[in-house]
């Protein structure tokens, strides 16, 4: 039950059921498709770039708690910051979930993000934490199919 | 029967007096005394693939150590040994189907590569432009994709017969759907992500009445029933050996003579011919044109202990064990409340598909991995199926000889930890 708990922490469970910038962006110049072909897990996510800065990031799609969960809290720690941010602070989150016994400096620099700290212990529920980042990255890129986790 | 009634299931034909002793039955799978997490094992992912029991893995181990040979071409004693009980197999596996020869057998390695096989010898053969393949919309991908790549080779069309909201086959549309285009039909027996049993002997009449020949996909249907090929008059059965006791990597293709004589081999190689020369290869007779290199003889040997082993238990009490789990556990998971059962035609296989609340079925078997019970969550390789229902995935219980209703208990309470924790 305690490394459950550590997966399912009480504010994954609450954005996985109130996700928040839950909506399609009409104001969007970039947009990408993620899709986990494993699990059926599929998220679009949205984007407003304003020259380097994203001025807005937004949403939709169907998936399990975890990867509802990290969509949700990726749109609130990428509003505001420049591209170059976004990207290292997924190579961050993404040494965090596949990494085991973290550094307490890892889990400062990630803020919020940290609750995901229980994903490294099911590895096969990485790829459900990771999927909105890799679908912010092919946004980023202006890919024009679907990015699949495989 | 009063159970089968509430749940809607139909009753089951087998004679009840043919029971099995589970609890000497568990005894025989070594893997069912392993603990995961320090919780027993429930297993309930038959559907995806068997556990093996002793019998099974003693075989292929005395193979290796006793018999090992390559077979067909020595004149040494083991690989006289070693095609001796090779062949055997065939014969067996002709029993287990009640194929009318043993050279109608051809041994692949699994149901995918034999509808790859016959899609491309057949069906390249067969089928072309403006051609039509007719399946179901309850088939697995392996059902599906073999025949859209020779429909995109080939410019033909294919056309899906529709199902109901149970999960049942609409035999009517089916019907209207077989027309003189129709060059092929590839049916499922059972369906892995609902559970639904087709009336294939129907449907092959149909098909017949207008000469079109029919593939049946048995993967989900010889661990649970008894398969005649002759009364259901089919042109083509595969099955996999992993899904019914045996090892991973062997199946079975029967096809009927007069095709298979017709049909261009699959692959070339050594033991698929008679002679060869640099101008011309003449190929070798059936079975052994489409068993082209050095098969996997380990897991022919395997197979063989695995029908022998099922054969000893009888398929009539194995299908009558796992139908009175399926009526137990429908009644049970139907109780639970905000519990959507995916799959619910009256003639059903020991498959429960269900969606639970707006829990996505990934967390579910998370949670209930850690319990120590094994299930399926995702679209089981059935995609059109879950847009069919409208849902991303299911999680999905199945069963086995070795499963009790124990094991039903394990999952329903299972379920309650999975609302406790998502909460």
């Amino acid at each position: 039950m305690g490394e459950l708990r550590d997966l399912y922490q009480e504010v994954i469970l609450e954005h996985s059921k109130a996700p928040r910038n839950y909506k399609k962006l009409a104001a969007a110049n970039h947009h990408a498709e993620g899709f986990n072909p494993l699990c059926g897990d599929r998220f679009t996510v949205y984007l407003d770039l304003e020259g380097d800065t994203v001025r807005d990031i937004a949403f939709e799609g169907s998936g399990c708690a975890i990867s509802k969960a990290s969509a949700s809290m990726m749109t609130q720690s990428i509003k505001g910051k420049t591209v170059a941010e976004a990207e290292r602070l997924f190579e961050n989150f993404h040494k965090f979930v596949t990494t085991q016994n973290h550094a307490e400096s890892d889990s400062a620099e990630l803020g919020k993000l940290a609750v995901f700290s229980g994903v490294a212990e099911f590895p096969a529920r990485v790829k459900c934490a990771t999927l909105a980042w890799h679908t912010l990255q092919a946004a980023l890129e202006d890919k024009q199919e679907a990015v699949s986790t495989e | 029967m009063t159970l089968a009634t509430k749940t809607g299931l139909a009753p089951h034909p087998a004679n009840s007096l043919a029971e099995i002793d589970v609890h000497s039955i568990r005894a025989e799978f070594p893997i069912l005394k392993r603990k995961i997490y320090g919780k027993p094992l429930v297993y309930l992912d038959n559907a995806a693939t068997s556990q093996k029991p002793r019998f099974v893995l003693d075989a292929i181990e005395d193979y290796y150590e006793k018999e090992n040979a390559n077979i067909h071409r020595g004149v040494h004693y083991l690989s006289e040994r070693a095609t001796a009980d090779y062949e055997r197999v065939r014969v067996q596996a002709q029993r287990f189907l009640n194929a009318a020869k043993s050279s109608e057998i051809i041994f692949v390695r699994g149901t995918t590569e034999a509808i790859n096989l016959v899609a491309q010898t057949y069906g390249r053969a067969n089928v072309g432009a403006g051609d039509e393949i007719l399946i179901t919309a309850m088939e697995h991908h392996s059902n599906i994709v073999p025949w859209q790549m020779l429909c995109g080779e080939k410019g033909s069309k294919l056309r899906v017969a529709p199902i109901n909201d149970r999960g049942e086959l609409l035999l009517d549309e089916f019907e209207k759907l077989l027309g003189p285009k129709t060059k092929i039909v590839a049916i499922t027996h059972v369906s892995n992500a609902l559970g639904s049993v087709n009336p294939v002997k129907r449907m092959i009449e149909m098909a017949h009445r207008r000469n079109i020949p029919v593939l049946v996909d048995g993967a989900q249907a010889v661990p649970h029933m008894s398969v005649d090929v002759q009364a259901l008059d089919c042109d083509f059965y595969a099955f996999s050996g992993h899904k019914v006791y045996g090892p991973t990597g062997i199946g079975v293709l029967y096809g009927k003579t007069a095709l298979l004589e017709a049909m261009p081999p699959y692959q070339g190689g050594g033991d698929m011919i008679s002679s060869v020369t640099f101008e011309k290869t003449t190929y070798n007779k059936l079975p052994y044109k489409f068993e082209a290199g050095t098969p996997d003889i380990a897991g022919v040997i395997g197979l063989g202990a695995a029908l022998e082993y099922v054969a000893d238990v009888g398929l009539d009490a194995i299908a009558a064990h796992e139908h009175d789990l399926l009526v137990y556990a429908t009644e049970k998971l139907s109780a639970i409340p905000r519990l959507r059962l995916i799959g619910t035609a009256a003639e059903k296989a020991g498959v429960l598909s269900f969606v639970l609340d707006d829990i996505h079925p990934h967390d579910i078997g998370t949670i209930l991995d850690q319990e120590g019970i094994a299930i399926r969550t995702g679209h089981h390789c059935s995609q059109p199926v879950m847009d069919r229902f409208c849902i991303p995935a299911t999680a999905r219980a199945s069963f086995a000889i070795y499963n009790t209703r124990e094991d039903v208990d394990a999952l329903v309470k299972g379920i309650r930890k999975v609302r406790e924790v998502l909460g």
